[in-house]
């Protein structure tokens, strides 16, 4: 018989070895999802973990995507985990991702065709404050009457895909597109641009942005008094109150910085990598973003790490895709394993497993 | 003797410990037998295992001459055993006569149950009305919810788990009264407590163990408390003793303090009143409740009020918790683990969670981990807790150990009024006693102490004043020394209800 034995504490070495052991059990899981298509386990397996960076057909393009993908997830994981580690719950990076980047793009638009040093950092400023103003609306009506802040900032997500929709086809469509929905390319506009900084490396400024934002995030929580609330508040509520942080404070600083980075991934994206604001202009960071943040334990380095390998497995799946047929739902079937042995495995560094025969009554 | 219930040779390991060693022991119909013994000595492991809860990993009980190994509490409710839980699992939105039919196999027609209850009420002399919702009762009440849906089994066993925890003086002594009577109709009483008085004025026999032994077996009414508490504890204990110390100025002083209740079934405070000097500890008694928290939490600040809580004169209803700490009122909540400190957090951590603001361990908000792990470590060496260290995670400590780093940690920040809501619950008898000592020897040194507890021996060995709050309401203080248990009864508001509803 099996059976779990609560740990007295929580074992640091499996804390740091289940995400290696939930990687490894993707791996032969997913190899077994790849056999029953019919294609090479194997293959499959390197196509998506280790051409896209040292393949020489493919790495030097696939090689700058990584970062490229990799940091709005790390930028938006970052500030849901903190709000992750309080209890507040913020499912609408998506949203906030989308307002930031309409509202950054509109501070450039408004400029154009001025070229000046100062339109950047204003439209960086626009649309961090973009994305937090929607996010302070579950803020808001949470600290107000009470509401859910899974449900609000949810549904706020698909409002915001309207409003994008509308600025697409509306105020923001270029004049000059001849009437095709979408902005101009801000690409095409240096003052507003947001281009690769080091050439070959995909970086551009939201690269920075997220790596400054992951080695702020590890000063706030270990060395900082407000990070130390928001895991107090997680953890123990009630000893949260008596310690005296303010709940509501904490509702409205959680929603507000992650609502934040998500604008700043917003923006950086759309005067980057996509250039404009088009109907379909998110592509569900947001979300994948909430996988990020439980995949590197929301842990300042753990996201770092989980978001190039999520992107990874983006670039990779892509790739297998394109290489050997293997359809999109199994490569999507194949990341959502990841979540799911991640999540398995954690219950080791709670608990740890005995073998043990059944006892005969005596 | 007509024996009902022999144990012989239980043993119950759990991993890193052993519950129960080879314990035996056997109690004969109409007899009243004591399990004695500190936390953690074994006896909810060994009752468990009687009700059928726990299975034993060796060792045999025989009930009334026939082999007894309930594999379940069904097993053991139907070969005669009931139990009275310590932790009451009542539904406070339904009414007596619901709660009870809830837990029956086959409950009768709830107009047929409410005939029996008041019957079986009125023939141990235990009031209850069955239509009332349970919300609307008062602990001891029910604990008689509890009590007679045990009875109506008509059991030949009955286990109490500290049943008087929860009692006014008036109400241990109506539960006594049924208890005996129970005896005389030739029920068996297993009575787990470790209030010595109460053992000695009820039980026949008793079996104290140590660590998950049998250490003796005597007769409690030929043993004095003292006695008992030293085979208890398996050392000689040391006595409390006041630093009497010359009263000062008031320091925090109430007036009167109204608080709406927290949760639906909480209790509101009504125009609270009284005062504390400084050099003196303000026992504030009274069965569970009654608003202790809500009183703990006005005080500490977790629940701001307009106007009423007063520090040297100065109004300060509105401060936060932090604001308070920092004028020197500090406190210690009841519940230790998810209130008093976070249950997965290390010791440094939580040597933080109260004392960041008097000693100084963040600077602009950033955190002085070397400061707070020397702070943490004073507590730990000063209060004597025993852990393997400060990285320790606070629910791997013991009760009584956790409950000294909690209260050490406010002591050790100089407070100038400290409060605390019962300091030395599920504590055991050595830790308690250094406890109720730190508590003297602070307010020896000028600090005004209120204590608040549901443990009248302890109040009266340590409070210079005492007062009872009952229903929200707080008596006015008077000195504690020389009150009887009937003028505190009294005051606590006597037994609840005792003319039938």
């Amino acid at each position: 018989m099996i059976t779990l034995e609560r740990r007295p504490e929580p074992s640091r070495m499996w804390q740091a070895l289940t995400p290696v052991l939930a990687v490894v059990l993707t791996m032969i899981a997913g190899g077994l999802l790849f056999a029953a298509l019919g294609k090479d386990p194997f293959e499959a397996i390197r196509t998506i973990f280790w051409d896209p960076l040292f393949n020489p057909q493919f790495a030097s393009y696939s090689r700058p995507q990584l970062l490229v993908k990799a940091a709005p997830l790390i930028l938006i994981a970052i500030g849901l985990s903190l709000g992750f580690r309080a209890g507040i719950w913020n499912i609408g990076a998506e949203g906030q991702y989308i307002i930031g980047a309409i509202c950054g793009a509109a501070v450039g638009l408004a400029f154009y065709p001025l070229e000046a040093v100062y339109i950047f950092p204003l439209m960086v400023l626009a649309g961090a404050l973009g994305g937090t103003l929607w996010a302070m609306i579950p803020a808001v009506l949470k600290i107000r009457f009470g509401t859910n802040e899974i449900l609000v900032s949810l549904m706020l997500v698909y409002v915001a895909e309207q409003v994008l929709a509308s600025m697409a086809l509306g105020a923001l469509r270029n004049p000059d597109g001849g009437g095709f929905p979408g902005s101009r390319n801000l690409q095409q506009y240096p003052s507003a641009a947001n281009p690769e900084l080091i050439a070959g490396t995909g970086a551009h400024w939201g690269v920075f942005a997220a790596f400054i934002a992951v080695i702020a995030a590890y000063v706030l929580l270990n060395k900082h008094l407000l990070g130390y609330q928001i895991k107090l508040t997680g953890q123990a509520p009630r000893a949260a109150r008596f310690a005296g942080v303010r709940p509501n404070m904490l509702i409205a600083l959680c929603l507000g910085i992650s609502g934040g980075l998500a604008g700043l991934a917003g923006l950086f994206e759309v005067a980057g990598p996509a250039g404009q604001i088009t109907i379909d202009f998110n592509s569900f960071y947001g979300f994948t973003a909430i996988i990020v943040a439980f995949l590197g334990r929301l842990h300042p380095i753990g996201i770092l790490l989980a978001g190039l390998l999520m992107a990874l497995t983006y670039i990779g799946g892509e790739l297998a895709q394109f290489m050997l047929g293997i359809p999109s739902a199994a490569i999507q079937a194949f990341q959502g394993m990841l979540l799911f042995f991640l999540l398995g495995v954690d219950v080791l560094s709670n608990f740890r497993i005995r073998f043990k025969r059944k006892q005969v009554a005596s | 003797m007509n024996v009902l219930l022999t144990v012989d040779g239980l043993s119950k390991a759990y991993p890193g410990v052993i519950a129960n060693d080879d314990v035996s022991f056997s109690i004969a119909r109409g007899e009243v037998h004591a399990l004695l013994g500190e936390n953690g000595a074994g006896k909810s492991t060994l009752v468990k295992m009687i009700y059928g809860l726990v299975q034993p990993d060796s060792g045999s009980m025989t009930l009334a001459g026939a082999p007894f190994a309930p594999p379940e509490p069904r097993a053991a409710r139907a070969s005669g055993v009931a139990m009275v839980f310590q932790h009451f699992s009542l539904f406070e939105a339904l009414n007596v006569a619901e709660n009870i039919a809830l837990g029956m196999e086959n409950p009768p027609h709830l107009r047929d149950l409410a005939r029996k209850i008041t019957e079986v009420s009125e023939a141990y002399g235990l009031p209850l009305d069955p239509a009332r919702l349970v919300g609307h009762l008062s602990a001891g009440e029910r604990q008689r919810v509890e009590i007679i849906r045990c009875l109506l089994q008509g059991p030949k066993l009955l286990i109490m788990d500290e049943p008087t925890s929860v009692l006014t003086p008036q109400e241990v002594e109506i539960l006594f009264a049924t208890l005996r009577k129970l005896k005389d109709e030739g029920t068996a009483i297993l009575y787990i407590s470790h209030k010595l008085e109460e053992i000695r004025a009820l039980c026949d026999s008793a079996t104290i163990l140590r660590r998950g032994k049998v250490v003796a077996t005597c007769d409690p009414r030929e043993k004095s408390a003292r006695e008992l508490a030293e085979m208890m504890v398996g050392k000689v204990l040391q006595q409390t003793k006041a630093a009497g110390a010359d009263l000062g100025d008031v320091a925090l002083e109430v007036k009167d303090l109204s608080l709406p209740p927290a949760t639906q079934f909480g209790t509101p405070l009504r125009d609270v009143n009284f005062a504390v000097q400084r050099g003196e500890i303000l026992g504030i008694g009274g069965v569970a409740g009654n608003g202790q928290d809500e009183l703990l939490a006005a005080l500490s600040g977790e629940r701001g009020t307009r106007e009423g809580v007063f520090l040297n004169g100065q109004p300060i209803s509105k401060l936060g918790p932090t604001a308070r700490r920092r004028i020197g009122i500090l406190s210690g909540p009841e519940e230790r683990l998810g209130h008093a400190a976070a249950p997965d957090m290390s010791l440094t951590e939580n040597a933080l969670l109260t004392g960041h603001v008097r000693e100084e361990l963040a600077r602009n908000g950033f955190l002085n981990w070397t400061k707070t792990r020397v702070f943490a470590e004073r507590v730990v060496n000063e209060f004597d807790v025993r852990t393997p260290g400060v990285s320790s995670v606070a629910r791997s400590l013991s009760g009584g150990n956790l409950q000294k780093f909690v209260i050490g940690r406010e002591v050790l920040q100089r407070p100038e009024v400290l409060i605390v809501n019962q300091p030395t619950w599920g504590v055991d008898a050595a830790a308690a006693a250094a406890i109720r000592q730190a508590l003297l020897d602070l307010a020896g040194q000028g600090s005004a102490v209120v204590v608040i507890s549901q443990d009248l021996d302890e109040l009266m060995e340590i409070s210079d004043r005492f007062a009872a709050l009952n229903g929200g309401r707080l008596s006015d203080a008077v000195p504690a020394a020389g009150l009887t248990l009937d003028q505190i009864g009294l005051m606590l508001g006597g037994a609840h209800d005792l003319e039938p509803a």
